[in-house]
């Protein structure tokens, strides 16, 4: 049975403007499951609902397979961790885990011993007797942490909490989570704004925007076949690069300015005439060779090298695309280049509605191979993506 | 509470009910419950008097504040055209001017001087808010000692340096003035202390960009100090008028009224028709003048801080 | 969190860099300051050691330690008594301002129910009408409540405060709201929210509170005055009042005990509490 349903759910402050507009999902037990989206998104207000801080204005929420619409927060057996951490300033530590376990009647003594495993599981045994205060923002984090691990909930509700801790800690505190949740076997629900922590953490990941699902599914699912335009854009960075695609005699015409050549294995399944959304991961925008049939010549905006990668941006009719290649490439800007832009390994949308009309080719292998290739990943791709054409 | 958590079961599902608070923040009588002590006494101590004392002032009444016969305004019409009360008027309005500007003005200058980070100035401080614990029975005798005309000590100080001794609260030209000092000393403490903390709350920044442009202590004083805490001036400014308007204390100790009738302000007045004299109709009169004018005075400071008072 | 320090360290005024002659004025005036607010409290303290025939004869300052001013002063009226009525009164009255304003503004900040909005306003506008207006009425109900001479009856028509209410209300509405959600996922009820969150946090406030209140309470004039007509409840301040009428312009040592004992509670506690009480009126002034 599913822990949580939502069946239709809406809600709206005026009556008018929907903040969601019927939401409908289900949360399995154990399941690390996400709700990402942009603010504004509707995705706190449906954490709330299912917290019980917020009512409902038409629909169902069934927890445990009750209707749970009009429980109080208390009775829904469930723990939050919230974005400011929610600590009492005048509490020490030691309180603030124990925090409402005497009004749910927890014994003493259990309330001892769910204190010394929670302090110990998150490294906080030498700090029990401070005020929140004199800890640092990660001590913090781990305090709002131990409150629910405490509290025994079976359920796990967490709004944006890593958004408040720098990006090295950041990193740190998805895995431990994520642990501390297989290990506790919890449901949690989790909220963020970051993909990153959506990518990384969930077993299922719902998209939300203005207040509805775009879709929903594990990381991959999401990366590989997204639903439609908001989803390919929104999962990824550097974000999918979009433009308008036509087909022409001479290629494949993007935003009614670049011409990318096209083979006639590609025409076949390109219509004459046309229009698209077409979307290319930067990671699929490869340097053209010698062989390639899809060379475009581009003008180098600027580039990014990192290190291990260098991203590089470039001019198609007036939008900025985004390659990243593998290794450091030291390129001028303004600098005339030659890339391959092959549709098999492009998303094409709609270009009206937006909804992906077909996902880009054996980009699950592609995938696998890339990482597991990591360093001479270029040169690879190069070879690999003429080999693939023919 | 509970009541909740029995009716999810009857709730038709999926049914449009838009604006909805959340299960534990419907709107409930609990808020009048927390109000109820407070709001009890508002009505019984506050609202009630007020409304019996407008309604007592338009009829003739008997001693012990029984209504007798509707008159109208002819309460204030007597009031108004009585020369004691215009007296009376004139009295406190001379008052407040003798009393507040002196009392801003050196509570300001104290309070500025004060809040630079010197050595010694915690005990100055406690000195110059002292006054704010001294109740007015207190500093009325704290003064008379010095006052008394006899063996006041002002007066041997005075004619120690060859001057004649001054009849501080016996001489109708300068009783008035001797009570506004005391009132001054009194009110200074309440004024510094708000003033102080509104100077300390200024951020240094825009003292280090003025000795940047190189500005002295008085281009401080008008250009950054003053226009910063101008909400707390104002605050300062409106207590200290409506204190000097409700001022009673000091003339029941130290002159009730005289001498002839040169210190009688208002609240005196009123405080001598009712408990005194037994005029409830009349002094509930003069209460209601006396809101009138606090109300106006209120009415344009809260004007003013909307408009044109800065804030930081 | 309540009152943010912001004003550590060093202080703005005009202290950054002071000139030499600059700070010779500044202690200058200061000086000159202390010296005339300090001295009638100074002078009378001296006098009330001193015996008459040397106040008498121009001599102000005490030669040994000379009680018998505080003496007479108990003697000439029951100060004992009226002490124990004033702590009476300003202990009970503060408690009950600061329980009252809390719980009002309580209700105002975290409560939902209807006439919110119009309940605040009617409490803020009972700030315009001053209490001198009230004391006729107020006093026939009291009296009319059988609380003539009475503590209660002293205590009652000010327990509830517009100033407590409004500075509390500005305090508790800093405390974040994910204390309450929080609070209310854990399943603590309203009240237990109260006490256990909302009380503790709120105690800067609180301070500043009880020693403004205490210190308006025990140097009330016109309504002591007003609702005491003998010594039973009778305060301090109106026991002065009572010993000036007597015996004002004679016995000068006596007068300046009298007033002496009045203030040395509120001077205390102003001493101790004059940095608490500061920044606290700076919050109410600034709304």
């Amino acid at each position: 049975m599913a822990k949580i349903v939502c069946k239709d759910l809406k809600k709206s402050y005026d009556g008018k403007t929907e903040v969601l507009g019927g939401i409908n999902l289900e949360i399995e037990e154990g399941e690390f499951f996400i709700l990402v989206g942009p603010s504004g998104c509707g995705k706190s207000t449906l954490l709330r609902i299912i917290a019980g801080l917020e009512g409902v204005s038409s629909g169902e929420l069934i927890m445990d397979g009750e209707l749970a619409n009009e429980m109080l927060p208390r009775e829904r057996n469930l723990t939050m961790v919230f974005q400011s951490y929610a600590l009492y300033p005048h509490l020490t530590v030691r309180d603030n885990i124990l925090f409402g376990l005497d009004v749910k009647k927890v014994p003493k003594a259990e309330q001892e011993q769910r204190l010394a495993e929670a302090a110990e599981i998150l490294g906080l045994t030498d700090y029990l007797d401070r005020k929140p205060r004199a800890l640092s923002g990660g001590q913090r984090q781990r305090v709002a942490l131990a409150r629910s691990v405490c509290s025994h909930a079976p359920l796990c509700l967490m709004d944006e909490p890593l958004s408040n801790l720098d990006a090295k800690l950041r990193a740190s505190m998805r895995v431990e989570i994520r642990r501390l949740q297989q290990q506790l076997g919890l449901t949690v629900i989790y909220v963020t704004h970051d993909q990153v922590e959506a990518m990384t953490m969930g077993d299922r990941i719902a998209v939300l925007s203005a207040g509805r699902i775009q879709q929903l599914g594990t990381p991959l699912e999401l990366y590989n076949h997204p639903a439609n335009e908001f989803v390919a854009t929104f999962i990824g960075t550097p974000q999918m690069n979009m433009a308008v695609a036509e087909v022409a005699p001479e290629g494949l015409v993007l935003n009614g300015g670049l011409t990318v050549p096209l083979s006639e294995a590609d025409r076949a399944k390109l219509p004459m005439g046309q229009r698209w959304k077409i979307g290319f991961r930067p990671e699929q925008v490869y340097p053209a060779t010698a062989t390639s049939v899809h060379d475009t010549e581009v003008t180098v905006v600027s580039s990014e090298m990192m290190g291990n990668e260098t991203l590089i941006f470039f001019d198609v009719a007036g939008t900025l695309f985004t390659a990243r290649w593998q290794g450091q490439h030291r390129i001028a800007d303004g600098a005339t280049l030659h890339v391959s832009l092959d549709p098999r390994y492009a998303h094409f949308f709609d270009v009206n509605t937006g909804s992906l009309l077909r996902a880009a080719e054996d980009l699950d292998e592609l995938g696998v191979r890339s990482t597991s290739a990591a360093g001479a990943a270029a040169a690879a791709h190069i070879e690999a993506a003429p080999a693939a054409a023919e | 509470m509970s009541k909740h958590s029995v009716a999810p079961k009857a709730v038709p599902a999926a049914t449009a009910v838009p604006p909805r608070e959340a299960p534990g923040e419907r709107r409930t009588l609990a808020g009048w419950v927390y109000l109820l002590p407070s709001v009890a006494i508002f009505a019984i101590f506050v609202i009630y008097p007020f409304g019996r004392t407008i309604i007592t002032s338009l009829f003739a009444t008997t001693p012990a504040g029984g209504l007798t016969q509707f008159i109208g305004i002819d309460n204030f019409v007597t009031l108004l055209t009585d020369p004691l009360y215009t007296q009376a008027i004139v009295n406190t309005l001379v008052y407040v001017l003798l009393t507040v500007p002196a009392t801003i003005v050196i509570a300001l200058l104290l309070a500025v001087l004060t809040a630079q980070d010197l050595p010694g100035m915690g005990v100055f401080r406690t000195i110059f808010s002292a006054t704010m614990g001294i109740s007015v029975a207190a500093a009325a005798v704290f003064w008379n000692l010095l006052f008394n005309a006899n063996s006041g000590v002002l007066n041997r100080i005075i004619e120690f340096f060859g001057g004649e001794g001054v009849g501080w609260l016996i001489d109708q030209n300068v009783a008035l003035l001797s009570v506004s000092i005391i009132s001054i000393w009194m009110n200074i403490g309440m004024a510094y202390l708000i003033l102080l903390g509104a100077i300390k709350s200024i951020d240094d920044s825009y003292y280090e960009s003025v000795e940047i442009v190189g500005g002295g202590f008085w281009y401080r004083l008008r250009r950054v100090t003053v226009p910063l805490i101008s909400p707390s001036l104002f605050f300062v400014l409106t207590i200290t008028v409506i204190g000097a308007f409700q001022s009673f204390g000091l003339i029941d100790m130290l002159t009730q009224g005289g001498p002839n009738n040169a210190t009688v302000l208002l609240i005196y007045r009123l405080y001598r028709d009712a408990f005194v004299n037994f005029r409830i109709g009349s002094a509930s009169a003069q209460g209601v003048i006396l809101f009138a004018v606090i109300f106006v005075i209120s009415y344009i400071q809260t004007k003013l801080t909307e408009d044109k008072v800065t804030y930081q | 969190m309540p009152f943010s320090k912001k004003s550590s360290g060093r202080v703005a005024g005009s202290g950054l860099r002071t000139s030499k002659s600059g700070l010779v004025a500044t202690y200058a005036v200061l000086t000159i300051a202390a010296v005339a607010i300090g001295f009638p409290i100074l002078f009378s303290i001296s006098l009330s050691f001193t015996p008459l025939e040397d106040i008498i004869n121009g001599v102000f300052i005490p030669t040994s330690l000379f009680l018998d001013n505080y003496v007479n002063a108990f003697e000439a009226q029951p100060f004992a008594q009226f002490i124990v009525n004033s702590v009476v009164v300003g202990v009970a009255g503060t408690a009950l301002q600061i329980l009252f304003s809390m719980l009002a503004a309580y209700a105002l900040v975290f409560i939902p129910f209807g006439g919110k909005r119009i309940i605040f306003l009617v409490i803020m506008a009972t700030m315009m009408i001053p209490a001198e207006v009230l004391v006729v009425t107020n006093f026939q109900t009291i009296r009319a409540m059988g609380l003539i001479d009475t503590y209660a009856g002293l205590i009652l028509p000010g327990v509830a405060t517009t100033f407590g209410i409004f500075l509390y209300r500005q305090n508790m509405m800093q405390i974040p709201s994910e204390l309450k959600e929080a609070a209310d996922v854990a399943g603590l009820s309203r009240f237990q929210f109260f006490v256990r969150v909302v009380v503790p946090m709120v105690m800067n406030t609180t301070v500043t509170l009880a020693i403004y209140f205490f210190l308006v309470t025990w140097n009330a004039y016109l309504w002591p005055l007003v609702s005491t007509t003998n010594n039973t409840a009778r305060t301090v301040q109106i026991g002065l009042r009572t010993l000036n009428s007597s015996e004002g312009l004679s016995d000068f040592g006596m007068m300046a005990a009298g007033a002496v004992i009045t203030s040395i509670p509120t001077l205390l506690l102003i001493f101790f509490g004059q940095k608490r009480l500061q920044e606290g009126m700076t919050k109410g002034a600034l709304k």
